[in-house]
């Protein structure tokens, strides 16, 4: 008996002491490798070159995306971004000592980038992407601080988080960090060319590229970030493809020009950039100097590639296939051409062809639906100006009709992709 | 025409970079070649597409109907004709968040100013005839209350008439004031009701989201029926300038 207690005893404190174990460790993996804080917000002194360069880097990372909201004062935060765990919104970026980062110094801008960590050392949660973001260099980090501070200070109080528990949990969130996130810098790989590896580390960290074009596992960690291998955006229910996979949306037998094509003017001759490509395009990427630009597509030119799906062996329903085909007819082929084979204004290709088009030929149809309901121009961009557009079709067509139209579409003209249902297209709209 | 001449010219004049894709004459032509070798080992060559404005506002017809009138469905405003500042304005409060409409948003998000003036401008210069009334066999009491109210105001209660603003004859006043005949009942009433939820908002000071919150419900439903009973003649264009001061202070519309 009084050795039974003894036991349990010596249990709960073996426990005790395993659980302490376990809190330091994840407290020691969320602290380690952080600099030491020196100076402060009056202590930094920037050049004009440096600001310059901040206002560069800020449209490389596309920081107005979530720090500016619609309609809102430039970098003030309050846009939401909805999450599967809540809804995180975005912080005040401008230099107001009392609700933005006017007194935070540049180091504690730093450790927000490469740390996660904000000035008040609170965790921040991951949809700011700092696991990208960690690789970016000092030298632009301070750069980009040094660009912040120029702007309008705007006081405007964050907005609270609106997560659900656990996940509102700085502990949580501290265990999230132990298992996903480690601070890195980018290295440069001396194999590669000086051009590569800037293409490498503008993609890898300022671009922030595998927030959406990588998957995520179930805590929301994109996984295997390097090789961009897509992923499906949480709750917007766009994919963004694979940028390894010839079926999806890698590059390496475009050519540079037309990589650059895309990331400068969001039109290709072989479709567009839509939905949230559509948004990186406009307020990015069309303002990136070409030679970064060239350096983007040398990397993704050379991406390790997966194996092509092969095309599906699908045999589609002739009766699909026959309803499918009026339908084209009557709302698709003027622009798109009877034989999906696109349409072609003056200065080259307007409507994307459909025959052997990769968006259309996804394994998941979440975007073509997309597509079809909703139709969409692409960004205006300097290189195109004035976009044609696709209309709406989800006002004017039942969910059957879209699936029946999507299997066509997918199935016709060579194209093989299994069938869409019409509990594809409730789900995707 | 010359209006599209003058945009295609100035993109091709003033683009240095080699992304783009009509940099130069040479490179259009690669690009063309390029074309249509990719083109060919998929389907044929690409249907010859107008470079027109009509062509490029295709996405707009399938809710305002083709050439920018309403379509059958009877809520969507009829754009053809209306002021370009005012349209303009509309563009750029969808893009803005200071109206709310998920389709106008998706549409305008991603797009310059100068392609809003110009999207404005094309609606604007449409010269259309108008639809029959859409409204018949109202109420008298209801119509009388309307027409009431649009041609007086409502003193007692600091209402404007809506014809010292919008114009004697309805149909707007350049630069931004729209017409107010030849839309959708279901679209008017919507439009009160989103004044006053803060649903749609204009530059302050807002002097239709006052308007909205002083009048009644019973008042807003008059106003709408009655507008949306009278027929359209033509001409029905904007009246160029104001004959008076407007009798309230409005963001949209600087004096």
């Amino acid at each position: 008996m009084r050795a039974r207690r003894v036991t349990w005893a010596g249990a709960a404190g073996a426990l005790v002491v395993l659980l302490a174990l376990c809190g330091g460790l994840v407290a020691w993996l969320n602290v380690s490798g952080e600099s030491p804080l020196t100076g402060d917000a009056n202590s930094f002194v920037a050049t004009p070159e440096q600001v310059a360069r901040g206002a560069y880097l800020a449209r490389a990372g596309n920081c107005a995306a979530c720090h500016t909201d619609r309609g809102g004062p430039a970098f003030a935060g309050g846009k939401g971004l909805a999450t599967p765990f809540g809804t995180v919104f975005a912080s005040n970026l401008t230099p107001d000592a009392k609700t933005g980062i006017g007194a935070w110094s540049a180091a504690q801008f730093w450790r927000a980038l490469h740390n996660g960590r904000s000035a008040d050392g609170r965790l921040l949660y991951p949809a700011f992407p700092y696991p990208n973001f960690t690789e970016i260099t000092r030298a632009d980090s301070d750069a980009l601080y040094a660009w912040l501070r120029t702007q309008v200070p705007v006081a405007q109080a964050n907005r609270a988080h609106s997560l659900r528990f656990p996940y509102n949990l700085q502990a949580s969130l501290a265990v999230w960090r132990a298992l996903f996130f480690s601070p890195g810098v980018y290295e440069p790989v001396v194999e590669r060319s000086v051009q590569w590896n800037r293409g490498a580390y503008l993609v890898r960290s300022l671009g922030h590229c595998a927030a959406c074009h990588s998957p995520r596992n179930a805590f929301g960690a994109t996984r295997d970030s390097l090789e961009l291998s897509g992923g499906l955006i949480p709750l917007q229910n766009w994919y963004a493809p694979s940028l390894a996979s010839s079926s999806e949306a890698g590059v390496a037998d475009w050519s540079t020009q037309e990589v650059g094509e895309l990331l400068k003017t969001g039109l290709t001759p072989r479709g567009a950039a839509l939905g949230p490509m559509a948004e990186v395009v406009f307020r990015s990427t069309q303002y990136l100097a070409d030679a970064d630009i060239a350096a983007m597509a040398e990397y993704l030119k050379s991406l390790p590639q997966t194996p092509p799906h092969a095309l599906a062996a699908v045999t589609p329903d002739a009766a699909v296939q026959a309803r499918g085909e009026v339908l084209y007819k009557d709302r698709c082929a003027a622009c798109h051409g009877v034989n999906g084979e696109g349409g072609a204004g003056t200065n080259g290709v307007v409507y994307a062809p459909l025959a052997g088009n990769r968006k259309v030929l996804l394994e998941t149809s979440a975007n073509l639906i997309h597509i079809i309901v909703n139709g969409g121009f692409p960004p205006t961009t300097a290189g195109n100006g004035r976009p044609y557009g696709m209309p709406p079709f989800g006002p004017s067509m039942k969910d059957e009709e879209i699936a029946v139209l999507a299997s066509y579409v997918r199935n016709a003209w060579g194209n093989a992709a299994p069938a869409v249902s019409t509990l594809d297209v409730l789900n995707a709209r | 025409m010359a209006r599209e001449l003058a945009h295609s010219s100035r993109f091709m004049t003033t683009i240095a970079s080699p992304f783009t894709r009509h940099g130069s004459l040479l490179r259009r032509g690669v690009a063309t070649l390029a074309l249509a070798a990719a083109s060919a080992a998929m389907a044929g060559t690409p249907l010859a597409i107008p470079d027109t404005m009509a062509q490029r506002m295709q996405p707009c017809s399938a809710c305002h109907g083709k050439e920018g009138r309403p379509t059958q469905q009877g809520f969507f405003p009829r754009i053809a004709g209306k002021p370009a500042g005012y349209l303009y304005n509309q563009l750029d409060n969808f893009r803005s968040g200071r109206r709310s409409n998920s389709t106008m948003t998706y549409f305008v998000e991603q797009m310059s100013d100068d392609y809003l003036h110009e999207i404005a401008g094309y609606f604007a210069a449409l010269d259309l005839p108008y639809a029959p009334p859409q409204t018949v066999g109202a109420p008298a009491d209801e119509i009388a209350l309307g027409e009431r109210l649009v041609r007086q105001g409502d003193a007692a209660h600091g209402i404007p008439a809506c014809v010292q603003c919008h114009g004697t004859a309805m149909t707007g006043i350049l630069p931004a004031i729209p017409g107010l005949l030849g839309l959708p009942r279901g679209y008017l009433v919507e439009q009160f009701g989103a004044w006053r939820t803060g649903q749609r908002k204009a530059l302050a000071p807002d002097c239709m989201a006052r308007i909205a919150t002083t009048l009644t419900p019973a008042d807003i439903t008059a106003v709408a029926t009655w507008l949306s009973s009278q027929p359209v003649a033509l001409p029905a264009a904007a009246a160029d300038t104001l004959v008076r001061p407007l009798p309230m202070a409005c963001g949209s519309v600087p004096q």
